[in-house]
């Protein structure tokens, strides 16, 4: 007797896009605001960006539930991080348990798509890629979601990262000031509103120097 | 596979298959196949397997009788189903198919006082990217008759053309103005001829002799004839628009504004609608077409200080091979345009 499949997915995809740039001395992390399911809007004005630590902030898109689950996650392993160790995690160290906390679910993901970004103990620009399952990589830059195919030959183009095999090690980070790099991703976030359904209505954007944090909204497309 | 058959005139064969055998699951893909050629040369399934043979048995393969004086360069009608096991072959090893060019899309239509008027959005979809942000779905019909398309792109644009001539065709035969009536039964029994395989969701408005008339087509071919209606992925959004305002013996430009403001709803709660809308207003002896009458959605952010793309790609090897040393070139006299 074949196995009959269930037609219900635990799963749901609530779409949006997230983009974090690396530079020498910031760290630029954004997502866009809507929060989609099938065809409909469930609401123009959803938060998908997450303060981690001081210096840590992680942006993910894909299923929200289950990115609210894993935020809480990271938020009680940081506080107990910082009950044991009396200060707060760095950027490196908060990627690690990112991943861990990932791949602790294996074989029943968390379907989530996150980006994380921020300054490592240097002060100089960091950013994290993962896949669902915890597989990570500190890059120069990187789009996750809905719109990310279309974003990242843009920002390959402009920004082209230095391969980490090449020797001696280079940074990843870009050359951009603080400001070319905000209006880098307000382009990539208008052009992928242009072509990508589920990317749309606002985009917020966190931006985080030695002076601290600020946040940003440009509004977009709602069609 | 249909080679062999076609090279044989006046030649009929039957395989006769055991349901037992291993090569039956092949066998009904390759049956249907026979049987869904050009519909001028079936012999019937159903009189053949269940007057001739026995009940456990199953026809593999059917050549028909060929005129002689037929050639083999004037194309088949209808659909081919040449490719359909290949094509569930590959399937079957993962292979995903090309997805079609949906329109999304939300159309509406109404009549108001005077007439019909039709709406529709611009864009055009291929799953979750925005393939024409800008595109036509109020199609033309006959002078008096419009018609907006919702489903696959292919499928709208060749179904109304396709109904559209046919019109032509009839009033040159007949000397009068086409009728909606007749739009209305071309396009019905064209798509019931294909089982909704042909998917088109048509939304047909005009006005003619007897008067001004709304009907929606579904892709299997049954029609409603409404004072108002919407189709697409977005016609819930429209519908809850017109089901607050809509009332009988609308003004034009009360219409107008109603269809605008359905077709907005559609855009911008729809993922599958968005960027501008049309409008068509057909009244007794005149019609508008109104493209782009709203274009509630300009580019947002343009960045002012430009970008430059001068990065040349890099060449990482230059190999030049003269063909003259490989091949005989030899040139032959004549006009290019020879066969």
């Amino acid at each position: 007797m074949p196995k009959e499949h269930a037609n219900w997915s635990p799963y749901d995809n609530n779409g949006g896009t997230c983009v974090a740039i690396a530079g020498a001395d910031y760290c630029v992390i954004a997502a866009d605001t809507r929060m989609s399911t099938g065809y409909s809007i469930l609401t123009r004005d959803y938060s998908k960006i997450c303060k981690l630590a001081d210096k840590s902030f992680m942006a993910s898109s894909g299923f929200q539930a289950d990115v609210k689950a894993l935020q809480k996650v990271l938020a009680s392993r940081h506080l107990i991080y910082q009950h044991q160790h009396n200060k707060q995690m760095s950027c490196p160290a908060m990627a690690q348990l990112l991943s861990n906390t990932l791949y602790y679910k294996r074989f029943f993901p968390y379907y989530a798509f996150n980006v994380l970004g921020g300054l490592d103990s240097e002060g100089k620009g960091c950013v994290f890629t993962y896949d669902a399952v915890g597989s990570y990589e500190r890059v120069g830059y990187s789009a996750q979601g809905s719109g990310a195919t279309l974003i990242t030959p843009f920002l390959d183009n402009q920004l082209k990262s230095p391969s980490p095999l090449l020797l001696p090690a280079k940074d990843a980070v870009t050359p951009l000031s603080e400001a070319e790099a905000i209006d880098l991703v307000k382009t990539c976030f208008s052009s992928a509103t242009e072509r990508d359904i589920y990317t749309g209505d606002s985009v917020e954007i966190v931006i985080l120097n030695a002076h601290g944090v600020r946040s940003e909204h440009e509004q977009l497309r709602k069609d | 596979m249909g080679v062999g058959f076609e090279t044989v005139p006046f030649l009929t064969t039957f395989i006769l298959l055991p349901k037992t055998s291993p090569l039956f699951p092949y066998s009904s893909g390759f049956f249907s196949q026979i049987f869904c050629e050009s519909p001028t040369r079936l012999i019937d399934p159903q009189l053949v397997s269940s007057s001739l043979l026995p009940a456990n048995l199953l026809i593999l393969g059917v050549s028909y009788l060929k005129m002689p004086s037929e050639t083999m360069d004037v194309p088949k009608t209808g659909f081919s189903f040449d490719l359909c096991r290949r094509n569930d072959m590959l399937a079957k090893k993962g292979l995903k198919s090309p997805s079609y060019l949906k329109t999304g899309t939300t159309i509406v239509g109404l009549i108001f006082e005077n007439g019909v008027i039709l709406g529709a959005d611009t864009r055009a979809t291929e799953g979750p990217i925005v393939a024409d942000k800008n595109c036509e779905k109020i199609h033309y019909m006959a002078p008096n008759i419009y018609c907006c398309g919702a489903g696959t792109a292919a499928d709208t644009e060749a179904v109304t053309d396709n109904i559209s001539s046919q019109l032509k065709l009839h009033r040159y035969h007949t000397g009068r103005e086409s009728r909606v009536v007749t739009a209305l039964t071309l396009l019905k029994s064209h798509l019931f001829r294909y089982q909704g395989h042909v998917s088109a969701a048509l939304v047909l408005g005009g006005v003619d002799v007897t008067g001004p008339h709304l009907h929606t087509i579904y892709p299997h071919g049954s029609t409603d004839t409404l004072p108002y209606a919407t189709m697409g992925s977005g016609s819930l959004a429209a519908m809850a628009i017109f089901e607050s305002e809509y009332r009988e013996g609308l003004t034009r430009d009360e219409g107008v504004n109603l269809v605008t403001k359905a077709i907005c709803s559609g855009i911008f709660n729809d993922l599958g609608s968005g960027s501008n809308v049309d409008v068509c207003v057909i009244e007794k002896g005149k019609k508008e077409y109104l493209r782009n009458h709203l274009t509630p959605n300009p580019r947002t952010y343009i960045s002012s200080r430009g970008y430059t793309f001068s990065k040349k790609a890099e060449v990482l090897l230059t190999k030049i091979t003269p063909l003259k040393e490989l091949v005989e070139v030899v040139e032959v006299g004549g006009d290019a345009m020879e066969e």
